[in-house]
């Protein structure tokens, strides 16, 4: 049973999804509090055009999601201060979106592996130098967002008293997007375009409702992401099924406990 | 002779293409405790807000504690408008206190006993000190007021503004709220400005109050600004002014 530790493929897919987990879980966070879930869902549709892009001109996905996704991640984080009409646009823009990644792909006229590979993701399949990209983008992202940390926390909750105490609180916006660009790019290897919000909001979500200090909340959701990864990534291995369902099926699960914990309680 | 806390000098300011303050001269001084009364959209969160430096005005010149306004001025603390906060928001009573400690500076805040007992005493000072670990959205109106005010005081400022601290809140808690900000104020010897639409809680605690209404502003004692011919005057149309059971209402003021 668990000599399929031993397998490369498997060793690079628990890597990968040991960084991703962690960066997921930490831009997930600030996501949800900062009200910008639906910021981040379209950050994956943007994603799915470049990743399908990129494959049309024969470029590895990854560069195609960082891309587009970051040039959109600027885009609504300058948008984002007419808060009123912001969901709106951003709905418009990532059916644009979506739009252009079903023409690239028609273009492409390859396999419709890689559609599928984009859209739920090939964690198993995930090559070396990947992972080395996703190693070194999550750690350099949760470098920043540490040191970002306070800041950002502050004018999330407060964005008034942050500036008025000298927080830059428009530009923190901006940068904050561009580090969910990032997460969202590397996060699709994982779980794919779809089944974004899987990683990226269901463990923060769960440990927010359980523990209510910021720090405790950021570090449960780090645990609970890497846990669904790793006994999705395993129990996908025995059974030959697709690993994203059961990462999102774990995910879902622990969300359900705890929220009908709360009605029982 | 009484030193200035803050003093507005021909002070005008023109938000798109709206002029909302016009010529408001004003001085303050320390330890004076301010209501700011006016209808909506006379201008009374902006004149805070150009306290604070978030905006420039137009002309005019603005002193605060004899130096120019500026953007995260430790002698300012302020709370603003309060929004009803989320009840899933994900944060406790100290963390928001905490904000005002050291939200603005750079990377994250290691546990440290001195930090825990800074928020504690701030939290003690406004009796919240037995709600420190809740989640803030379980927290009522007045209380969560109680943490934004803990919160502004944190960097010891020597000025306080608070937006709107008792609207949303019931006369009995209302009261509360205008004593803890009144004890403050003494124990600490601080300048006080707070914005509200109801001067009658507030009546016996005040020295002064700032009237704003129609670009214009009048600062004076209660009995001298709160009158008939003084608010038609600064209206521009006619206002009328009832005092009764030691309260003071105001007629016509919004339209």
């Amino acid at each position: 049973m668990f000599e399929i530790l031993q397998y490369s493929f498997i060793q690079n897919a628990f890597i990968a999804s040991f960084f991703v987990a962690i960066i997921a879980a930490v831009v997930g966070y600030f996501l949800l509090v900062r009200g910008l879930t639906f910021a981040g869902h379209a950050l994956s549709h943007v994603g799915f055009a470049g990743a399908a892009g990129a494959v049309l001109l024969g470029v590895d996905p990854i560069f195609g999601l960082l891309a587009f996704t970051i040039i959109s991640g600027i885009g609504i984080g300058m948008l984002a201060r007419v808060l009123k009409e912001r969901d709106v646009t951003i709905g418009i823009f990532l059916t644009l979106a979506l739009a252009f990644g079903i023409l690239f792909l028609f273009l492409y006229q390859g396999y419709a592996e890689q559609a599928y590979s984009i859209l739920f993701g090939t964690i198993l399949g995930i090559s070396t130098f990947n992972v080395f990209v996703t190693a070194i983008f999550s750690s350099i992202s949760l470098l920043i967002l540490l040191f970002l940390f306070r800041p950002l926390l502050f004018s999330s909750f407060d964005p008034e008293v942050a500036q008025a105490r000298g927080v830059p609180v428009k530009l923190l916006g901006v940068v904050f997007l561009i580090f969910v660009a990032i997460t969202v790019s590397i996060s699709v290897q994982v779980v794919g375009v779809l089944l974004i919000f899987t990683l990226l909001v269901g463990p923060a979500a769960t440990a927010m409702r359980v523990v209510k200090n910021p720090y405790l909340t950021i570090g449960l959701a780090i645990c609970l992401g890497i846990a669904y990864s790793w006994i999705g990534i395993f129990i996908a291995a025995q059974t030959n099924l697709p690993v994203s369902f059961f990462i999102a099926s774990l995910s879902f699960g622990a969300y359900l406990v705890v929220r009908l914990k709360e009605v029982i309680s | 002779m009484q030193r200035s806390a803050i003093e507005l000098q021909k002070i005008s300011l023109t938000l798109g293409n709206r002029l909302v303050l016009d010529d408001i001269n004003l001085n303050i001084y320390e330890g004076e405790f301010i209501a700011i009364l006016g209808p909506n959209g006379a201008g009374k969160s902006t004149l805070l807000k150009l306290l604070l430096g978030l905006y420039k005005p137009t002309s005019g010149k603005i002193e605060i504690l004899g130096k120019q306004a500026k953007k995260g001025n430790n002698e300012i603390g302020y709370a603003p408008q309060h929004r009803t906060l989320e009840a899933d928001l994900a944060l406790r009573a100290r963390d928001v206190v905490g904000f005002g400690l050291d939200g603005n500076k750079w990377g994250i805040s290691l546990p440290n006993s001195s930090r825990t007992k800074t928020i504690n005493t701030a939290l003690k000072e406004v009796d919240m000190l037995h709600l420190a670990d809740m989640s803030v959205g379980k927290l009522s109106g007045g209380e969560q007021q109680r943490l934004l005010i803990a919160q502004a005081l944190l960097t010891n400022p020597k000025i306080l503004l608070l937006d709107e601290p008792l609207s949303s809140l019931d006369i009995t808690h209302a009261q509360t709220i205008v004593q803890l900000v009144t004890n403050i104020a003494k124990n600490r010897n601080i300048t006080v400005l707070l914005v509200t639409h109801d001067i009658n809680p507030l009546l016996s605690s005040v020295d002064r109050v700032l009237y704003m209404a129609n670009t214009h502003s009048a600062i004076g004692k209660p009995k001298d600004v709160i009158t008939t011919k003084a608010l038609s005057k600064l209206y521009g149309s006619p206002v009328e002014v009832i005092n009764t059971n030691g309260r003071i209402f105001v007629i016509g003021e919004e339209n």
